[in-house]
């Protein structure tokens, strides 16, 4: 009889703490990613960051006390924030909101150096040649609303591109004709991505009401070309589809015999 | 003074829970590098990493790469508390203990210790099955599970960072403490609670029992937000409080009016039941 309670006590207990941890953990899987937040440089890929980020906030903390302090209309501005319940952010982690608070590009990443579980690491913010610089931090990319940026109206702003820390390579300003009125020229702020930090000042310059530059995750934003499109009259591209495969991958009823006996043999089309 | 003196525990454990809380805040405010972090991770004297061993765990489970500074926290813990401090981190360090010992607290004055909505004596193991479970779903979800809910992490961040609406979970705790569960959520729900008695369940600081001078009272058993570690011991036998969930908070010594407890160091070498080396 002694056996049978005990074994009804674990029993039942395993089943309230499956239950209860349930509960949490279908909560944490759902609070565990909101792809649109901002990670400081140098952050792993999402997944991994949710994994390894231990929520200790020193990041935050070097943030706050770093050296560079910026000061923009008499307010001195915070950058990271470890999200707090209210915070549209995995619990603890931190994240920056570009428009109200862009990463300042301290020279010296304090933020990236503060973290003790390499969730913020030197590896994802270097470039090919593995040198480590906030140059190549990958924090996000700008991305342009053709539809509110004043610049496509016909107006010369260029703020985007004045407050870029990579001025003339993450911005460049494009002139072009103002075919509306026949006589103006447009200056087109372009993004370059490849040297866009996702830093966000040109998001909190941005003149607008709502800004027409928003940094976005790279994850979310960009796409990836396969290698069965070149870039047009690029030699250096060619270099790229090099070792391409030419068979194709996509697979139908049709695609078992070649095109040519598919074109002579007639293809019926249900 | 004498009150102070009745109370030295109490009004110590309040003065290192809240140094530790008030020297998170500085670290994030003032830039004051003496302890820096929250008690998921901090480093102490910006040098030596302390991690919470828990947390840690859980980071193991979801499939995290461990950093060395991690490692080295979590061992700078575990012999701490293994060897020392036994659970005394519930009762010393953690701020949620100030909520739940106010729960504790209107339920003495309001003379409701005992009404309880769920059986205690049925879930008093639930803590380590929930220990165990958050380790698994951890796995599953790719990510230290219960470090989303935490109300330790709530409470120290809120502290040092931003509260948010964590103080809903935080007076949720307050509420299921006074009202539903006494001693509820550390004493039958918190698995990083339910870590520490496994890790300190050895530890050389215990409370000692003195049989002759007991009169059973039953102040300490009153007072015990475990009391389950005090009643094999209590007025039975002169012997250490080994019962792996006991704080170490010295309630108990306090509300003795007949000197038959205090705080002493086990010895393993001599054997237990020896007369210890009393540390007050």
């Amino acid at each position: 009889m002694e056996r049978r309670d005990f074994l009804k006590g674990v029993i039942q207990l395993s089943a309230a703490a499956t239950a209860a941890g349930a509960v949490v953990a279908g909560f944490a899987e759902e609070n565990k990613k909101n792809p649109l937040m901002l990670r400081p440089p140098g952050a792993l890929p999402e997944e991994e960051f949710i994994k390894t980020c231990i929520r200790c906030g020193l990041c935050v903390e070097a943030c706050k006390n770093r050296e560079n302090k910026m000061v923009l209309n008499g307010k001195e501005i915070d950058t990271l924030f470890l999200a707090a319940p209210k915070d549209d952010a995995p619990i603890g982690t931190p994240f920056f909101i570009a428009r109200t608070g862009p990463c300042f590009m301290c020279g010296d990443i304090p933020c990236m150096y503060a973290c003790p579980t390499g969730a913020l690491t030197p590896k994802e913010c270097q470039n090919d040649k593995g040198k480590v610089a906030i140059d190549y931090a990958k924090m996000g990319v700008a991305v342009i609303d053709p539809s509110s940026c004043i610049a496509f109206w016909g107006l010369q702003c260029t703020a985007c591109y004045r407050a870029c820390p990579e001025m003339d390579k993450a911005i460049t300003i494009e002139w072009k004709q103002n075919k509306r009125t026949g006589e103006h020229a447009y200056r087109i702020p372009i993004v370059h991505e490849d040297y866009c930090t996702g830093c966000g000042m040109c998001e909190e310059a941005c003149v607008t009401e709502k800004a027409a530059i928003k940094i976005f995750p790279r994850e979310v934003f960009l796409g990836k070309v396969s290698d069965r499109y070149v870039k047009g009259w690029s030699k250096k591209d060619q270099q790229r589809v090099k070792n391409a495969s030419t068979k194709t991958t996509t697979k139908t009823p049709w695609s078992e015999k070649n095109p040519l006996n598919n074109l002579n043999e007639g293809v019926s089309w249900q | 003074m004498n009150k102070i003196k009745k109370y030295r525990f109490l009004i110590l454990r309040r003065i290192t829970q809240v140094s530790i809380l008030f020297l998170y805040f500085a670290a994030n405010a003032y830039g004051w590098k003496i302890l820096i972090g929250n008690l998921s991770f901090s480093k102490l004297f910006n040098k030596i990493p302390l991690t919470d061993p828990y947390a840690f765990l859980q980071m193991l489970f979801a499939g995290a790469v461990i950093s060395s500074d991690l490692i080295a926290g979590v061992i700078i813990i575990l012999l701490f508390y293994a060897i020392i401090g036994g659970r005394a981190y519930c009762s010393w360090v953690c701020p949620v203990n100030l909520i739940t010992d106010f729960a504790a607290w209107i339920r003495r004055i309001t003379h409701h210790e005992r009404d309880n909505l769920i059986s205690a004596m049925k879930i008093r193991r639930f803590r380590y099955a929930f220990m165990i479970v958050m380790l698994i779903f951890s796995a599953i979800i790719g990510a230290a599970a219960f470090e989303f809910i935490s109300p330790i992490g709530i409470f120290t961040r809120g502290v040092a960072f931003t509260f948010g609406f964590g103080w809903v979970w935080l007076l949720t705790i307050f509420i299921f403490d006074a009202f539903v569960l006494k001693n509820g959520w550390c004493g039958h729900i918190c698995p990083v609670g339910a870590m520490y008695s496994l890790v300190g369940s050895k530890s050389l600081i215990r409370v000692y029992h003195t049989k002759e001078n007991c009169t059973n009272c039953g102040n300490c058993l009153t007072i015990c937000p475990e009391s389950q570690v005090l009643a094999p011991v209590i007025n039975k036998k002169s012997d250490f409080i080994t019962g792996i969930e006991c704080t170490e908070c010295g309630r108990c010594i306090e509300v003795c009016e007949d000197n038959a407890l205090k705080f002493s160091l086990r010895n393993y070498i001599k054997g237990e039941t020896n007369e210890k080396i009393s540390t007050h």
